[in-house]
């Protein structure tokens, strides 16, 4: 930092250190928090007064307070839809950062032929519409599908079953399809992140005599903090916003419920069944857990970053 | 948005607590100056009333120039066709009005058709989904015209059978379905039946079933044969209603499965009737009648699969005839469910009408919206629907097509005049769509047993007794 601009900071704030944040920076805020607020404030504060009443949407709301949210507490139904999601964060958030970091890695030290391509090919299920991925994923699950066919073609047959038919494995075959999509993004993430580490880091654990693994918890997984913490962040909400895969792939929340989730629910119940404010305050609920979780992720990355 | 997102650029507490302050004030200030306004008071208008025959205006060239908005979801084949031809049609023999069309999908339509008619500018004629949760709803909350006197002025009653009429039939509290007044016009029919592959039945060397006894011998004979009895996926949930509907037919009084299909005081799940219906179903399943891992197969893809040639039987609804004779031409055959003594005297089955055309209770072009509903639903307008491949509500005599099109048009035509057309099991409550495709789905699964399968849908129409 210039010695001018330091000298000019002092000047007009004596009492804060260089580099605190000036109260005109709010100014600069102000464009970016009007649409903010127009487009999401606004319309979240809205859905949060619905949820105080027992609405339609079409005759007058009748006021009830907090009852919509004691119901949710006592909706079974509903406790095991975040149960599901539970399930999902696993496969939409912790498998893709466990294989991407060790796929990021292994490309990374092997120096594979068409780097581009592979990277390309991890970070295509990303592009696609979750629709069109769910429609591809179903016709793969299917009886007579792709997946069952080559179980069958290696004499698995006892394996093959009705994937998304079948209320023990319909979960877990639609968070399957959220790690095949989460991967590709946390690959792409971390391979950058791991480019940035200088050679002299890698060289230097090399000297040390480190090898694969301790190389990888000594250089890579330090440097990857943030963009751990990034794709944590992305592949959560993901996760917890889980609409068009289920809705898609399990209609009516699949066999026996076992995949339905907190927003299919706020989905039916706004649109299908009549109750808007209930499903504001499933919105409210799951806004806020959403919005407590990421801000959890933030605040651990952060705190080791200020190692 | 990746590369911006180094360390130290990440959200800084400052920032956050700025927009928790925002949000902190906007939530404290919008209830204040909102406190009047309760979700639902701008809709909440007084109820439309009915108007008498002469005050109803039937020269729509007397009208001047409007344009009436309409909001239909006949998007697929035939069905923009007819809908293209006939608001053509309607604009040159009344060039004062002018229709402008919105077209959406099913599923968009139903999303939005809420806030349409709850918004300030809602289009003077809509297409609505029938059942107590959509238009049902939209009757109660007073959105809709009623139209008794528009029926008369323009002798909608004696046009159209009281069997599709009923259908668009709700009392104001609009829980009812087929009591109380007039709420809309259908353009088409709709019915499920039994689809059967000609040449399975010729190779099993069967004639289609008259007799629930034959229908039992034709799957027995097929699986026998190595041959599928009956295509079924159920992944959606759709089609284990129908089904479920079909075994109800075998079991239950016409008068009775109506009941239950629309929620009427009384109605009871827990008979000896409707535990045989339920009974068949699991029967079916432990033949081995339906399809391995029918659970996981979308009904789109098993209809596919039958006109692939899979299958002796597919049930199925008459939207299914275009795709049907595409994929299998004259190898396809429908029938009507069997009956007991192999009578087709009355037919007992499924059924109901395309989406009814209903008139906003805020439009202001009623007259010309009546105008269109009767035009769209005229003899002539049953003509152009017949011959874009649509099943007309009411059919017209001649030009009668030969193929599949035309059986269903002869068997819809029987039910509406002399048989019972049961309304589809999901018109009975809110949530009975759900509970009945989720129930039927742990059926099959063999997740719940008969008697839990007959409580859990005793507890949907009881829980909805008295309404919400």
């Amino acid at each position: 930092m210039a010695a001018g601009e330091q000298r000019g900071a002092r000047r007009r704030r004596p009492a804060g250190p260089p580099g605190e944040p000036r109260r005109v920076g709010y100014l600069y805020l102000l464009p970016a928090l009007v649409v903010h607020a127009l487009f999401l404030l606004f319309p979240l504060a809205r859905g949060a007064w619905i949820s105080l009443f027992d609405w339609d949407g079409l005759t007058l709301g009748r006021w009830v307070g907090w009852e919509n949210y004691r119901a949710l507490v006592a909706d079974a139904g509903l406790r095991a839809a975040f149960g599901h999601v539970a399930v999902l964060l696993v496969f939409f958030s912790v498998l893709p950062i466990a294989v991407g970091l060790v796929l990021a890695t292994a490309l990374h030290r092997t120096r594979v032929r068409g780097l581009a391509f592979f990277r390309t090919a991890l970070f295509l299920p990303q592009v696609v519409a979750m629709v069109v991925v769910g429609v591809a994923w179903r016709n793969i699950y299917a009886p007579n599908g792709s997946l069952n066919r080559a179980l069958r073609s290696v004499g698995l047959d006892s394996w093959a079953t009705s994937w998304l038919g079948d209320a023990d494995t319909a979960l877990v075959a639609v968070g399957f399809v959220g790690t095949w999509v989460q991967t590709g993004l946390a690959v792409v993430l971390f391979l950058g992140g791991i480019g940035r580490i200088p050679h002299e880091s890698f060289e230097a654990a090399r000297l040390d005599g480190a090898g694969v693994v301790w190389e990888f918890r000594a250089v890579v997984l330090p440097a990857l903090r943030a963009e751990i913490g990034i794709a944590a962040t992305l592949t959560t909400i993901a996760a917890l916003r889980t609409f068009d895969l289920v809705y898609v792939m399990t209609p009516l929340g699949g066999p026996g419920r076992s995949t339905t989730v907190p927003a299919y629910e706020i989905y039916h119940r706004a649109f299908h069944s009549g109750q808007v404010g209930s499903a504001a305050a499933l919105g409210v609920a799951l806004t806020a857990l959403t919005f407590l979780i990421t801000m959890g992720i933030a605040r651990i990355t952060r705190e080791e970053r200020a190692r | 948005m990746f590369r911006n997102a180094r360390p130290g650029r990440v959200a800084s507490w400052g920032r956050v607590r700025a927009v928790v302050l925002a949000v902190v004030a906007v939530l404290a200030v919008v209830p204040l100056s909102a406190s009047s306004c309760v979700p639902g008071a701008r809709s909440a208008a007084a109820r439309p009333v009915d108007r008498a025959p002469h005050e109803v205006r039937t020269d729509p060239a007397a009208l001047g120039d409007v344009t009436l908005v309409v909001w239909d979801q006949e998007v697929r084949g035939g069905q923009e066709k007819q809908i293209t031809a006939l608001n053509e049609a309607f604009h040159r023999r009344y060039p004062n009005i002018t229709v402008r069309r919105v077209a959406r999908s099913f599923a968009d339509l139903r999303d939005t058709a809420r806030l349409a008619l709850t918004g300030d500018d809602p289009p003077d004629v809509l297409q609505v989904n029938n059942g107590r949760q959509d238009m049902g709803a939209f009757v109660r909350a007073g959105l809709l015209r009623p139209l008794t006197g528009e029926a008369a002025a323009y002798g909608w009653e004696s046009r159209f059978p009281q069997q599709v009429l009923q259908l668009c039939r709700y009392p104001d509290a609009g829980d009812l379905l087929g009591e109380g007044r007039l709420h809309g016009l259908p353009q088409t029919g709709e019915l499920v039946g039994i689809y059967y592959n000609r040449a399975i039945l010729a190779e099993l060397g069967l004639t289609p079933p008259r007799t629930w006894a034959e229908f039992d011998a034709a799957l027995a004979t097929a699986k026998r044969a190595g041959r599928l009895p009956i295509q079924f996926g159920n992944l959606d949930k759709s089609t284990g209603i129908h089904l479920l509907g079909l075994a109800l037919h075998r079991f239950v009084r016409p008068e009775d499965e109506t009941a239950l299909a629309t929620g009427r005081p009384g109605a009871s799940w827990s008979t000896p009737a409707t535990e045989a219906a339920a009974r068949l179903l699991v029967e079916w399943v432990d033949r081995g009648y339906l399809p391995e891992g029918f659970a996981g197969v979308h009904s789109d893809d098993s209809w596919a699969a039958f006109g692939r040639g899979e299958g002796l039987f597919h049930v199925g609804g008459s939207w299914l005839v275009p795709d049907l004779s595409a994929a299998m031409g004259d190898n396809v055959g429908f029938m009507l469910p069997p009956s007991s003594d192999g009578t087709t005297g009355r037919p007992v089955v499924t059924g109901g009408t395309g989406l009814p055309f209903a008139v906003s209770a805020r439009s202001r072009h009623p007259d010309a919206a009546a105008a269109y509903l009767d035009f769209i639903t005229s003899p002539e307008a049953m003509t152009v629907l017949a011959r874009t491949r649509n099943l007309p509500a009411t059919p017209p005599k001649a030009d009668r097509p030969a193929d599949l099109l035309g059986t269903v048009i002869t068997g819809w035509e029987n039910v509406t005049s002399s048989g019972v057309l049961v309304p589809y099991l999901d018109y009975a409550t809110n949530t009975a769509y759900e509970t009945i495709g989720d129930s039927v789905e742990r059926l099959l699964a063999k997740a719940i047993p008969v008697p839990m399968f007959l409580e859990a849908l005793q507890a949907d129409r009881d829980a909805d007794r008295g309404g919400r």
